[in-house]
């Protein structure tokens, strides 16, 4: 079937405002979020509490950094398995070089030079080797984790020298009683939301995602923007990692396990779309909020956390479906 | 001053010759269908000129003066701009943005450099414009008919003031409706003097847009003549081989 001229001259994309919002995943996402915020204060009293939201905030913010980082590579058409491996690796790196006596920065620079580098191995071998990129990240999944462990000697760390206590307030503490977690999003957050609109990097891997090859023709650094893409998705899990030392205040080799599942899915909930070219920095985050606030509604409601992963993939498939009617009905 | 000028190019990969002194001449304002069957020599010859390929012999001329292509990129600086077959185009980008793609105008604020959406809105407006095509700059090429991808695809073209455009099978998949609107497209191009090669299958397209047809078969070209000279019979035979060169 195709379109007439006439019926394409007179075809609008969106009427107005409200249609334009109502056609975006995101916004539903975001209505869902708010209604079950808002239900959650009328029926429990302990869910608008101060204390509550701090955690809240806190919890989802972790997965929130990583869901931008995941949501560039998802939206360039690819796929990031290793973050949660590059989060143990980039807290193992701030513990071991930190409780060896070395100040904050020093430790921070190695955490996130190690994540680059992880964030490098994948991108060389997807883009430059031309490797799928779900075998490469599955591959790394495995090989920093273990480093990781060869680091450590399977080790807890909880001591960490001379700047113990900046480390932990970082991670842990809050400034005009905003956790500094969040601050680290919103930052992050703004700082992708604008590379994705305003910068021809954006413009160019979503083109990547769009259409590789049409990229390639029309001269776009395809090599280049999908090695930068693994780099930055492995930058935000490294920031990840030093702030959830900090949190945690020691560091185990299992911290971030399957963190690379729930952060895809809080992408794929926020509307990116895995076979790549669409995707956004605020969904990255409502998708992220959502997981996180159905999660503490059912330990609030009294709900067994073993109903947790029912919900949050019943949300996934939701999530999608809506996207496919929408497509279904577009393309009549 | 022909716009492009081959002489006696061939080119040989390894013992195949897929091209063999192929000479042609184009002129600024005119439009010429090259036609032949699957392997003659049609996309050989226009990756030459494109620079895909380098030509194993011969020249290409334009404007007069010789050139060399070593990368496609070069051919493009010298005012050769091609549409590729499937249009190269992204769906999920708006029409501007495919316009520019590769080529993103952008405008310094403070330490970076940030897309200037707003030049590239109006002047992709006023190309489709020039092209007498409804579509918008801010519409997403996924929503649009075969015929206004093509608009897309040639308002790319003409971005940066080309002497060539190359158009590789451009009514291949579209509706008759459509086809009639980029037969117009191409007209639109050839007014503003541009040279045109127009790579087609389809008899009657070139019929109504070409002044001139060339027709290569295994890698030679046999035919080199006005429109008006020639005739769907003959063309079809040139390309067959029951007739031998005309």
């Amino acid at each position: 079937m195709s379109v007439t001229l006439e019926q394409a001259i007179d075809s609008r994309q969106h009427q107005n405002l409200l249609s334009w919002l109502t056609s975006r995943q995101v916004f539903w996402v975001f209505v869902a979020a708010v209604l079950a915020c808002v239900a959650l204060s009328l029926v429990t009293d302990t869910f608008a509490t101060e204390r509550n939201i701090f955690n809240v905030t806190r919890n989802f913010a972790f997965v929130g950094i990583i869901a931008l980082g995941m949501t560039a590579v998802i939206a360039s058409g690819g796929i990031d398995l290793s973050v949660g491996s590059t989060v143990v690796m980039s807290a193992m790196v701030t513990g071991v070089v930190m409780a060896a006596g070395m100040p904050f920065w020093v430790a921070a620079l190695a955490a996130i030079g190690a994540s680059l580098a992880i964030g490098a191995v994948n991108g060389l071998l997807i883009a430059y080797a031309g490797m799928p990129a779900f075998v490469v990240t599955l591959g790394m999944l495995s090989v920093a984790r273990s480093l990781a462990m060869v680091l450590s000697d399977n080790k807890m760390i909880w001591e960490f020298g001379p700047d113990h206590d900046l480390l932990l307030w970082l991670g842990g503490g809050a400034t005009f009683g905003i956790p500094h977690p969040l601050i680290a999003m919103v930052v992050l957050a703004l700082a992708t939301g604008f590379a994705f609109r305003w910068t021809r990097w954006g413009q160019h891997l979503f083109a990547v995602g769009g259409n590789e090859e049409a990229a390639t023709l029309t001269g776009v650094p395809v090599k280049r923007i999908k090695l930068s893409v693994y780099m930055f998705s492995a930058f935000t899990a490294g920031v990840t990692g030093i702030l959830m030392v900090g949190w945690l205040g020691g560091v185990t080799t299992n911290l971030g396990q399957a963190m690379e599942l729930t952060v895809i899915a809080a992408a794929v909930i926020g509307g990116a779309n895995l076979a790549g070219g669409i995707g956004s920095a605020f969904g990255a985050v409502v998708g992220a909020l959502l997981i996180e606030v159905i999660r503490n509604s059912l330990i609030l409601l009294g709900i067994s956390t073993f109903w947790q992963g029912t919900f949050v993939g019943c949300f996934i498939v939701i999530a999608v479906t809506f996207d496919r009617i929408r497509n279904f009905r577009s393309s009549e | 001053m022909a716009a492009l000028e081959l002489s006696n190019i061939s080119k040989n990969f390894g013992a195949i010759q897929a091209l063999q002194d192929v000479s042609m001449k184009i002129e600024p304002g005119e439009v010429v269908g090259l036609m032949g069957d699957n392997g003659a020599g049609k996309s050989t010859l226009v990756k030459i000129i494109a620079g895909n390929f380098r030509p194993s012999a011969g020249d290409i001329t334009i404007d007069g003066s010789h050139v060399e292509f070593h990368k496609p990129i070069d051919a493009q600086r010298k005012g050769v701009e091609i549409v590729y077959q499937d249009l190269a185009l992204c769906n999920n980008l708006t029409a501007a943005s495919n316009v520019y793609l590769g080529r993103e105008l952008t405008a310094q604020i403070g330490p970076v450099k940030v897309l200037d959406y707003r030049t590239m809105f109006k002047r992709a407006g006023e190309l489709f414009a020039e092209l007498k095509s409804e579509t918008r700059p801010r519409d997403m090429v996924k929503r649009m008919s075969g015929g206004q991808r093509q608009a897309v695809a040639i308002a790319r073209t003409l971005l940066t003031q080309p002497k060539i455009v190359l158009m590789d099978e451009p009514t291949a998949a579209i509706s008759v409706r459509q086809v009639a609107e980029v037969l117009n497209l191409i007209k639109r191009l050839r007014d503003q003097g541009i040279a045109i090669i127009l790579i087609s299958h389809r008899m009657p397209d070139v019929f109504t847009v070409a002044d001139k047809i060339t027709v290569l078969r295994r890698g030679r070209l046999v035919a080199d003549k006005p429109v008006s000279k020639s005739s769907p019979e003959e063309v079809t035979g040139l390309i067959t081989g029951a007739i031998e060169a005309a």
